[in-house]
């Protein structure tokens, strides 16, 4: 990607707290990164590291208590999503920005066909009438891999299988071409062969439309394959950020390093024993004082106890938050 | 196999159709065959790994071989025992012997019972252990399955996703069973915690000398944690081998579209992998295709693959595929030009009579 491209999206110190009967839980701590037009942004990070909720956060969807945004900027062209206020938002959602969320049963609703909620809007955005909703529903089923398209459109969710109803949820999601598509593990569900075409259409898509993404994934692969930029995070901030190649052919964060060593490769002989990250993640229940993957990190020292490291330039666009120089093995 | 194994589950000519219904009446109209003849032996011991699409029946397939369901038709035999006949008054006998490991971790605790609670809850259905030998029993399972035994009064909510998954293990581990199915144990789980429970279902298994079906749509974890592996397509099995062979051989169009699919993490290997990129209709389960399953997809695809159904045989020794490329027989008619009309079928030769 230039980098001079004016970004379609800014993120800026996004901060979310979670207000709950035991106490808070901050979930979202200072993050920050842009999206340029036509750019895939990799987000990886373990379960729990506040991927999703960075996500939900910008798009005015976590519900409110318990949640809390509680500080950021989040520019889309020139609005700040935190500001414009839900009626607003509402009308961005779908249209301007496409949201695959991960648990594909809870998001589609149960009581309504599968055409109806993908045909639902396209009337609404778009203006479309039935007869026109309906031939680009049966479309997008189709694009997205589902045989018999124009029969399932009456179908409800539950007699799809797990991989289709996310297929169904990518197509609600492309229905109106948005200018960013947030895709929350939109193809964990997916067989490969599947993942493999969705990823070459989302390709095109972003060829032919200039359709930003924002993918969300634990497969390691996929970003290697499909990202431009990787964000890496950990406890609720970014732990690293740069050009795909370049993290995956230098990481510098103690836990990128061991996460790419965690994973099988298919390609490559087999382990008798898969190596894994010991210890448990962080409980994010205090605003984060100390650097979160301490406790499991093997190059740990006093100084990361006593400061949470801040985000450091170690490369072109590339930057980490870590106290320990991964070039000499000191701290820094 | 040079050492002959014991198969502790053959599986036969398995089917298992759900009906559809449709019309004012609510008739049946017609069924989805999400299992449609299926036939394989799982070794004592030993992992088999169940690939293949979403959608393709490894789930149903395994559920069907431990009679979650009343199958529609074929043969399941437990270390001997046909079950796929048998009641439920007598499969409940059975159960103790044969687990499940779900996908969903979440979803199949009950949130209301603590963790003790939920390990013990298989004891009392069909155990008559005492208070004090059953929470010694519960204790057992969570040592073995690495969970703090302090943390036995706690509710599944307060646990995270791997350590779900752990509590779903030390369940139904609790009843010493010998086969278990674990269904996409993984796919829920946090990169570096698959690694945990991966290693985790490899220690119990040499430690309890386990058998499992390992349903996953992971192919570089199945490749790990496998000893063979069978790819499912449409209801079917296509291919069937020992791991590497399978991994460094594979026979069937659709394994090499899907090894070739595999994302690697590697961006440097991702720029040069050829990937065998799939076009044409996914078939449906309810209205499968003429002739060979995949022959709407297949990159290989000839005339006689849109009209006979190809056999499921043993291509080389342990190695079973169901594809005419494969098929001498059928390849020399083809390359006889003019000689129309069905090759001569073999006797269907079943998976392991031979092994
Ligand atoms: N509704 C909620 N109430 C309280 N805490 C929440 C809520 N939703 C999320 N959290 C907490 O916020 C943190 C970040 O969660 P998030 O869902 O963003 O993780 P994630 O990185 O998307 O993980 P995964 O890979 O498992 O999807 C977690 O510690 C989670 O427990
Ligand atoms: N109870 C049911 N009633 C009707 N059809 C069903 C039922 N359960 C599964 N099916 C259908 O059977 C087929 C196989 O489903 P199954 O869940 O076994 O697939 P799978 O290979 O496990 O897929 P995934 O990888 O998505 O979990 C699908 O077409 C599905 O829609
Ligand atoms: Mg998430
Ligand atoms: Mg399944």
């Amino acid at each position: 990607m230039p980098d001079g491209a004016l970004p379609v999206l800014d993120v800026k110190n996004l901060k979310t707290v979670f207000h709950t009967r035991s106490g808070d839980i901050h979930a979202v701590n200072s993050v920050s990164f842009d999206l340029r037009p036509g750019e895939l942004l990799g987000v990886v990070g373990e379960s729990g590291s506040g991927k999703s909720v960075t996500m939900m956060s910008l798009i005015g969807l976590l519900p409110s208590p318990p949640a809390e945004v509680r500080e950021g900027q989040v520019m889309l062209g020139d609005q700040d999503l935190l500001k414009i206020g839900e009626e607003r938002l509402r009308a961005i959602r779908g249209r301007d920005v496409g949201f695959v969320f991960q648990d594909p049963m809870t998001s589609l609703n149960p009581v309504f066909t599968v055409g109806f909620q993908i045909m639902e809007p396209l009337r609404r955005h778009m203006g479309m009438d039935k007869k026109r909703a309906r031939k680009r529903a049966v479309e997008l089923l189709e694009l997205v891999g589902i045989p018999d398209a124009e029969r399932r459109l009456k179908d409800f969710p539950h007699q799809f299988s797990g991989g289709m109803r996310q297929r169904v949820m990518i197509a609600i999601a492309l229905a109106c071409d948005p200018k960013v598509l947030i895709a929350d593990e939109p193809t964990t569900a997916l067989d490969v062969t599947i993942q493999a075409q969705i990823i070459e259409l989302v390709k095109d898509l972003r060829e032919k439309l200039g359709m930003a993404i924002i993918w969300i994934t634990h497969d390691l692969g996929v970003i290697a394959g499909i990202a431009d930029r990787v964000m890496v995070m950990y406890g609720g901030q970014v732990a690293e950020h740069g050009p795909v190649r370049e993290v995956f052919a230098n990481p510098a964060h103690p836990y990128t390093r061991a996460l790419l060593k965690t994973v099988p490769k298919l390609r490559e002989p087999r382990a008798e024993k898969l190596r894994v990250i010991e210890g448990q993640p962080p409980m994010l229940g205090a605003h984060p004082a100390a650097c979160p993957f301490r406790a499991r990190c093997a190059h740990a020292f006093d100084r990361c106890a006593r400061e949470n490291p801040a985000r450091r330039l170690i490369g072109k666009g590339h930057d980490v938050a870590c106290h320990w120089d991964h070039r000499t093995g000191e701290p820094t | 196999m040079t050492s002959p194994r014991k198969a502790l589950v053959e599986v036969r000519d398995l089917k298992m159709h759900f009906p559809i219904s449709g019309g004012l009446l609510r008739r049946q109209v017609g069924a989805v065959k999400a299992v449609d003849g299926v036939s394989f032996d799982i070794f004592e011991g030993e992992t088999l790994g169940i690939v293949g699409e979403s959608g393709c029946g490894k789930s149903t397939c395994g559920r069907a071989v431990l009679r979650l369901y009343d199958i529609t038709e074929g043969s399941i035999k437990i270390d001997g025992t046909e079950i796929g006949t048998m009641g439920q008054g007598q499969l409940r006998r059975m159960r103790p012997k044969m687990q499940m490991v779900f996908q969903d971790p979440q979803a199949c605790l009950n949130p209301r019972m603590t963790v003790a609670g939920i390990i013990a809850e298989p004891l009392d259905e069909h155990g008559k252990l005492s208070g004090k030998a059953k929470l010694d029993r519960v204790y057992e399972l969570m040592d073995a399955v690495g969970l703090n035994r302090n943390f036995a009064n706690r509710y599944p909510h307060a646990f995270s996703g791997g350590q779900r998954q752990r509590i779903g293990i030390a369940r139904a581990l609790a009843l010493n069973p010998r086969f278990i199915v674990c269904d996409e144990p993984i796919a829920a789980l946090d990169v570096s915690i698959q690694a945990q429970v991966v290693n985790l279902l490899e220690k119990l298994q040499d430690e309890f000398g386990l058998t499992y079906m390992f349903i996953s749509h992971d192919l570089s974890m199945v490749k790990h944690i496998a000893d063979r592996v069978a790819v499912m397509y449409l209801g079917k099995v296509v291919e069937l081998a020992e791991r590497d062979e399978l991994y460094e051989r594979p026979l069937h169009p659709y394994t090499e579209a899907l090894m070739s699919a595999v994302p690697e993490p590697d961006p440097a290997i991702e720029a040069k992998v050829e990937r065998i990129i799939l076009r044409g209709d996914v078939p449906s389960p309810s209205n499968p295709p003429k002739g060979c399953n995949f022959s709407t997809r297949c990159p290989k695809v000839m005339d006689i693959c849109r009209k006979l159904d190809p056999e499921y045989r043993e291509a080389r020794p342990g190695h079973f595929v169901a594809c005419h490329l494969h098929d001498a027989g059928i390849m020399d008619n083809q390359t006889n030009a003019g000689s129309a009309g069905a090759p001569p079928r073999n006797e269907h030769k079943q998976q392991g009579e031979d092994a």
